[in-house]
């Protein structure tokens, strides 16, 4: 199914969690935040997140900044 | 936060001791330094000062009202409404348990009074009032606030303390300012001198420029009176007073007054005798630690003593003053709430401070300004 | 000891550091290390998902330093609001360095949206540090909507040009109840002593230790500064003389009889 991954379009398999994308991209779970169209997810939530069709993912981290 | 929890971190003793215990080094160092701290502005309140480091304050503080406020004088005028009064303080001549004839004027008496002062030129009146909501209430200033709206554009009100709600029908009136003195802030001596009555609620007197302040007045005046208690530490309390009022109301305008003890009927003795050299410190301190503060110097002290601390930071004075309702147009000598000392009439007042190089501002400020009506 | 207390949690070091613009993750370290700072800001990005990169947290002791995140990149109350809970949502203290700066070439922070903004994230229970102009209404807006400081620029953020809004930072000062933070501008340790000798509470800086060739020693150049500035505050610095003004004396009526 697509979805949209950081204003990206990504072809990824059905009945994604949140926690496998997050693997498949080799990041590490404690070190992102999601919002899962617009809502933030919690951690626990990454396990239990189902993804459908259109979705639309912002995963964020924390970089250098002023 | 309440100026309550402030006011309980300096304890009195505490303060005596910080005023008392100054060196000369550190009167130094407090008039050396761009900005006070509530700390060197106790210094600065030591009697310990010398001649010399009072005529460098002096100086200062000259300097510093001038960069502020020009050479403007504000005038303005009491106009006393009513003398009846439930509270007992003991230091003033409409307590309850004076003899006077109470009064209270009627509109149409109001409406002499506020002729009476407009024609000699007033556009900015002080209401005052004792402690009787029965005969001189909310209502009734309400009515007495929209005769004199029309002889006047500012009126400020020196009556018993209200609710924050009663302050925005005071605003909703059209007043605009607020003066409210603690008399003292010594808790203990407060109920000693006000025994009986809503007037001995000390707490609720201290937060009553905040109430005003969160109404919306754009004017509030405080003070202690001079003479009643430690006349150090209820200065220093003053001028704490009117930092956090300053600092958290900063949409307002902060005024300090310094009323002297007078004689009063009732005889009442001032506990401390506050001379022209303390006074003159303590109009100066002030300005130095609030260098946007009005200083307000009335009638109660005499025309030599107002002309020669003209130059030290006053920026608001009455004239003319009579302290009786109705005393404009009846001409009370009998009635008064105390003495004034300084008899000229505001046309004489005017030229005086014109002959000083001051420019005497009979209006500064109408609420018509902000009417959408125009 | 002089501590700095914002939103009741003390901290001895007056100088916080970003985290930007450093030429490698071990300069940033290296200035955070000698800078003896307590609170570094952070920022939030999106993780570029074909390049990850190794997650800046982990070079952070987080033990030692108060991470701040900030809301760079927003461009309203809105974005700013959304990168917050972001932030929060990633295990931080709730504790927010509010940015907006819409304006893309000089970074200035709207005043407008930052107050706003100030009003939602306080309601929601963040601590709120406000990067603003050097406006003391401003000021005291966003202090009555409950910011635990405010941080008035001292120049343009990365133009290093120093407190050259030295006036209105000094009525900021005068007229504040909650620490003042002077952020974004401050090039040389001198600017930094000069801040503190007006009386701010802390400084923020962050490009002039990432553009150095020795950040550690830069860092510890700021870290003498700020300490040198506070010192001399607190010892009481003399105002400039100036002539003397009234020619007779002002309080020679007292001594007449």
């Amino acid at each position: 199914m697509q979805i949209n991954v950081n204003g990206k379009s990504k072809e990824v398999i059905d009945d994604l969690s949140v926690s496998a994308l997050i693997n498949s991209l080799n990041l590490q779970a404690d070190q992102v935040v999601v919002e899962l169209n617009r809502s933030i997810l919690t951690s626990e939530q990454f396990s239990t997140a189902q993804l459908t069709a259109g979705d639309s993912l912002e995963i964020v981290q924390f970089v250098g900044g002023g | 936060m309440s100026f309550l929890n402030i006011i309980n971190n300096y304890p009195k003793e505490a303060v005596r001791n910080m005023i008392l215990e100054t060196t000369p080094d550190q009167i130094d160092a407090a008039l050396n330094s761009p900005r006070l701290s509530v700390e060197t502005f106790a210094n600065l309140l030591s009697p310990a000062i010398s001649d010399d480091q009072l005529e460098i304050m002096a100086a200062r503080a000259h300097s510093i009202t001038q960069q502020r406020f020009g050479r403007t004088i504000l005038l303005y005028a009491p106009l006393y409404l009513s003398n009846e009064c439930h509270n007992g303080c003991k230091y003033c001549g409409f307590s309850a348990d004076n003899h006077l004839i109470r009064k209270t004027l009627e509109l149409d008496e109001i409406e002499r009074e506020a002729k009476i002062l407009r024609e000699q030129g007033f556009r900015h009146m002080l209401l005052l009032t004792g402690e009787a909501p029965e005969a001189a209430g909310i209502g009734y200033l309400e009515e007495a606030v929209k005769i004199i709206k029309h002889y006047c554009g500012s009126v400020s009100i020196e009556v018993f303390p209200m609710e924050t709600e009663g302050y925005r029908q005071m605003i909703a009136a059209g007043v605009d300012g607020l003066t409210i003195y603690q008399e003292t802030y010594d808790r203990e001596l407060y109920a000693d001198l006000h025994p009986y009555g809503a007037k001995s609620d000390y707490d609720y007197r201290l937060a009553a420029p905040e109430r005003g302040g969160k109404a919306g007045l754009r004017k509030i005046g405080i003070g202690a009176l001079l003479g009643l208690g430690d006349s150090l530490s209820d200065a220093f309390y003053t001028g704490l007073h009117a930092l956090y009022l300053a600092r958290t109301y900063w949409r307002t305008q902060v005024t300090v007054s310094f009323p002297r003890m007078r004689p009063a009927e009732g005889g009442f003795q001032p506990m401390t005798l506050v001379d022209d050299r303390q006074l003159t410190q303590f109009i100066c301190a002030m300005r130095l630690f609030l260098p946007d503060a009005g200083l307000v110097l009335s009638t109660r002290e005499n025309a030599d003593l107002r002309n020669n601390l003209l130059p030290l930071g006053i920026t608001q004075m009455s004239a003319g003053s009579c302290t009786a309702p109705g005393g404009y147009g009846d001409h009370d000598e009998d009635n008064k709430q105390f003495e004034i000392s300084d008899h000229r009439s505001p046309a004489e007042m005017e030229e005086y401070l014109i002959s000083r190089g001051y420019d005497p501002v009979w209006k500064d400020w109408d609420m018509a300004f902000l009417s959408k009506a125009g | 000891m002089d501590q700095l207390t914002i939103a009741g949690r003390t901290f001895d070091s007056r100088l916080m550091v970003g985290t930007g613009k450093f030429s490698s993750n071990q300069a940033m370290v290296d200035a955070m290390v000698h800078s003896g700072s307590e609170i570094v800001t952070v920022a939030l990005r999106r993780v570029d998902i074909d390049n990850p990169q190794d997650s800046l947290l982990s070079h952070i002791d987080r033990d030692r330093f108060l991470l701040l995140p900030n809301t760079s990149g927003a461009r309203d109350a809105e974005e700013a609001v959304r990168l917050a809970r972001l932030a929060r949502a990633a295990g931080c203290e709730p504790w927010v360095k509010l940015e907006v700066t819409p304006d893309p070439y000089y970074l200035l922070p709207d005043p407008i949206e930052t107050l706003k903004a100030a009003e939602m994230l306080v309601k929601e229970g963040f601590v709120v540090l406000p990067y603003m102009p050097a406006d003391p209404v401003l000021a005291k807006h966003l202090e009555e909507a409950g910011t635990a400081t405010v941080m008035p620029l001292g120049a343009p953020i990365g133009t290093n040009k120093g407190v050259r809004t030295r006036d209105h930072i000094a009525i900021i000062i005068e007229q504040a109840n909650v620490p003042v933070v002077v952020d974004a501008g401050l090039g040389a340790p001198s600017h930094a002593a000069e801040a503190m000798e007006m009386g701010a509470d802390a400084v923020l800086v962050n490009t002039a230790l990432a553009d150095t060739g020795d950040p550690a020693a830069m860092a510890r150049a700021f870290r003498k500064g700020v300490e040198a500035g506070r010192e001399a505050f607190l010892a009481g610095l003399g105002q400039q003389r100036q002539k003397a003004e009234a020619s007779s004396p002002l309080t020679g009526f007292l001594r007449k009889d």
